[in-house]
C-alpha cells in the first residue's frame, strides 16, 4: 500500500490562496487545529472556510486570512460565540454563505456523490434563501399521474436544490491513522468528516498518532471505530496535540482555560497581538512546548 | 411566591414540560436549563416514551438529574449527528429551541442582529432553525422576555413562523407546526385565525398588562386568559429533589 505519510507544513504547503477548504470536526471539537495553525503562519491569503464552526474559523479570521467562510454557526460550545468571528463579522471583514447545519450537510452529501444538488425542506421560508440569492428552489417532477407519487401533498412539491458543496481541500483530525491513510475515531461522533474528505480534491488526515497498518482495531476497539478508509486520503500527518485546545477525547479534552485565554484575546488589539506571538506565530513543536509548560503551572 | 412556594422557575418547567405531552416516542430537544428540566420531568411523569440525547452522539436512559457527569449516563443507542438529521426529517422529534428574537406570526432569530450583511451584533448562526420548523413540532423557551426579544419582525428569518411557512407553500407547511413559546412571563400559542401570537397562560403574579407591555408587538389576549398551572406536589419533589437539587433553574430564571 502506499505510504501517505506527510507533514502537517507539507500538507499547509499544498494549498495555495483562494482555495476553498473543508475543515472537519465541530464546534470547538475535533478540530484539525495543527493545520489550522500552519495556515495562520503562512502567506496564504483569500480564503474561502467550509466548516461546522469553531476556533479554526475565529482564528484564521483573525489572523487575515479568510475572505469567505460557509457555515450553519460558529461556536466554541463552552463560550456560546467566537468573539474574533463575530468582530471579523460585525466589522465587514468577511463574507458568509450561512445555511441551516443540514442544508450544509446535502452540500458536502451531494458534493461527496457528484451530483449538483440535493432537494430538502430545510431552508424554505426562512431568509437563508434571500441572504443567499443565488440558491434555487427545484420542483418534484414527479406530478400527477405519475407512478412514484406516495402522498398527494408531494405532488409538484418546491423544494431547496442546496448545491454540492465542492471543496478545493479538506483536513479532518482523528484519533489515530495508518500510513496508508485509514482513519480511526475513538470518541463517538465521527461528525461528517467522511464527507469533506469525500467532497474534495486534495484529503488530508492529522491525527495523534499513526499505527502499522491494518492494526487500528488491534486494540480492542470494534472496525466501526475507522470511518475514513484509504480511499478518502492523499496524505497523513501524524501531530500529537494536534486538535489542542479543542476537543479530542478520549485523547484529550478541550483546554477550556486556553479556550477562555483565546477568546478574551479579541478583547483589544494589543492582547490579541501578545496571544498570536506566544501562540499562534509560532512553530508547532514550540506551540505544544508552550502548551505543556502553562498545563504543568 | 405561591402555594407551596412555587417559584417562577418552577412554573416555567412545567410550562416546558407540557410542551411534550401527549408526543409519544419523539425525540426531545431542549435547549436551556429549564427547557432541559422540563423535558426530563415530563418522561419521569406524563410522557415516558420520550427519548433524550446524552447531549453528545447517543441516546440516554431515563432523565437523571442535570450536570449529571458523563460517566454516570446510562446509554440506549447511538445517535451521532449525522443520523439526528435522519430523526429531523423523519419528524421524530419535538425540539424547544430559545430565541434571541421571536415575532408575532412565530418566526425565531438567532443568527444576526440588524442586517445580515454586516451585523450590528452577529448572533451564533441559523444552526439547524430553518430545517426544525419545517419538519417537526417547533417550540421556543426565551428566558427574558422583553420588546427587544418579543419583536414585531425578526431580523434575520432562522426558525419559520406560520406567515413565511404560508407564503413559501406546501413544501414548507406540509409539516410545520409551532406549538407553543415559554417565557419568564406567560406560555404563548398561535392558536388563532390568522395564526398570530396569542397568550395562552401568564405566570401567576404577572399581570396581562406586564405581558403587554414587554412584547414590542400586540398579542391576542383572550378574555379569560388563565394562570399557568401549578406543578402537582409530586412534579415539585422531581423538580426540587431528583432532577436539579442545586437549583441551576433559578439562575435561568428569578423569582
Amino acid at each position: 500500500m502506499a505510504d501517505k505519510r506527510t507533514t502537517v507544513d507539507d500538507i499547509v504547503g499544498e494549498l495555495r490562496s483562494g482555495m476553498t477548504i473543508g475543515i472537519g470536526g465541530w464546534g470547538s471539537r475535533r478540530k484539525p487545529m495543527a493545520v489550522v495553525r500552519s495556515i495562520c503562519r503562512s502567506d496564504l491569503t483569500d480564503l474561502t472556510i467550509v466548516a461546522y464552526g469553531g476556533p479554526d474559523i475565529g482564528l484564521l479570521c483573525a489572523t487575515g486570512k479568510v475572505r469567505k467562510v460557509v457555515c450553519g454557526f460558529v461556536t466554541l460550545d463552552s463560550i456560546a460565540l467566537d468573539p474574533h468571528w463575530r468582530a471579523a463579522r460585525q466589522h465587514g471583514r468577511v463574507e458568509v454563505m450561512e445555511v441551516d447545519e443540514g442544508m450544509f450537510f446535502l452540500g458536502l452529501q451531494a458534493a461527496s456523490w457528484r451530483v449538483p444538488f440535493l432537494p430538502t425542506r430545510a431552508g424554505l421560508g426562512s431568509d437563508v434563501l434571500s441572504i443567499n440569492p443565488d440558491l434555487r428552489l427545484v420542483r418534484s417532477p414527479y406530478g400527477a399521474g405519475s407512478p412514484y407519487v406516495g402522498d398527494p401533498a408531494d405532488t409538484d412539491v418546491e423544494l431547496v436544490a442546496m448545491p454540492a458543496l465542492r471543496l478545493d481541500a479538506a483536513i479532518v483530525h482523528t484519533n489515530r491513522a495508518d500510513a496508508a491513510g485509514n482513519g480511526q475515531v475513538l470518541s463517538p461522533d465521527p461528525f461528517f468528516d467522511t464527507l469533506f474528505l469525500g467532497a474534495a480534491e486534495h484529503r488530508f488526515i492529522t491525527t495523534e498518532r499513526i499505527v502499522a497498518d491494518g492494526t487500528l482495531a488491534d486494540e480492542g476497539h470494534p472496525l466501526s471505530t475507522v470511518p475514513i478508509h484509504r480511499m478518502l486520503t492523499d496524505g497523513v500527518a501524524e501531530t500529537p496535540g494536534g486538535a489542542h485546545f479543542t476537543a479530542n477525547p478520549p485523547d484529550y479534552g478541550r483546554d477550556e482555560a486556553f479556550q477562555k485565554e483565546y477568546a478574551a484575546a479579541a478583547a483589544d488589539p494589543a492582547e490579541w497581538e501578545a496571544f498570536a506571538g506566544r501562540y499562534v506565530l509560532v512553530g508547532e513543536d514550540e506551540y505544544q512546548a508552550r502548551v505543556k509548560e502553562r498545563q504543568a503551572l | 411566591m405561591t402555594e407551596y412556594g412555587v417559584t417562577r422557575a418552577e412554573f416555567c418547567v412545567v410550562a416546558c414540560a407540557d410542551v411534550w405531552r401527549d408526543a409519544g416516542e419523539v425525540m426531545a430537544s431542549p435547549f436551556g436549563t429549564i427547557p432541559a428540566l422540563g423535558a426530563r420531568l415530563a418522561k419521569l411523569t406524563f410522557a415516558p416514551d420520550l427519548v433524550l440525547t446524552d447531549g453528545e452522539a447517543a441516546l440516554m436512559v431515563g432523565a437523571p438529574p442535570i450536570g449529571t457527569p458523563p460517566a454516570e449516563l446510562v446509554r440506549e443507542a447511538a445517535m451521532t449527528y449525522r443520523s439526528v438529521f435522519d430523526v429531523v426529517w423523519s419528524g421524530r422529534r419535538h425540539i424547544m429551541m430559545m430565541a434571541s428574537q421571536i415575532d408575532r406570526t412565530g418566526n425565531q432569530n438567532i443568527s444576526a442582529i440588524g442586517p445580515h450583511d454586516r451585523p450590528k451584533v452577529q448572533l451564533v448562526g441559523v444552526r439547524g432553525a430553518p430545517g426544525n420548523s419545517v419538519n417537526h413540532p417547533t417550540s421556543y423557551w426565551v428566558p427574558d422576555h422583553n420588546a427587544r426579544s418579543f419583536v414585531e419582525q425578526v431580523d434575520v428569518v432562522s426558525g419559520v413562523g406560520y406567515a413565511r411557512a404560508a407564503a413559501a407553500g406546501a413544501g414548507a407547511t406540509r409539516f410545520h407546526d409551532i406549538r407553543r413559546v415559554v417565557s419568564n412571563l406567560g406560555v404563548f400559542d398561535f392558536e388563532t385565525p390568522d395564526r398570530t401570537m396569542r397568550l395562552r397562560s401568564r405566570h401567576p403574579g404577572v399581570s396581562v398588562d406586564d405581558v403587554a407591555a414587554a412584547t414590542g408587538f400586540t398579542l391576542t389576549v383572550p378574555a379569560d386568559a388563565a394562570e399557568t398551572r401549578l406543578p402537582t406536589p409530586v412534579e415539585l419533589d422531581i423538580i426540587r429533589v431528583v432532577l436539579d437539587p442545586g437549583s441551576l433553574r433559578d439562575r435561568e430564571v428569578r423569582n
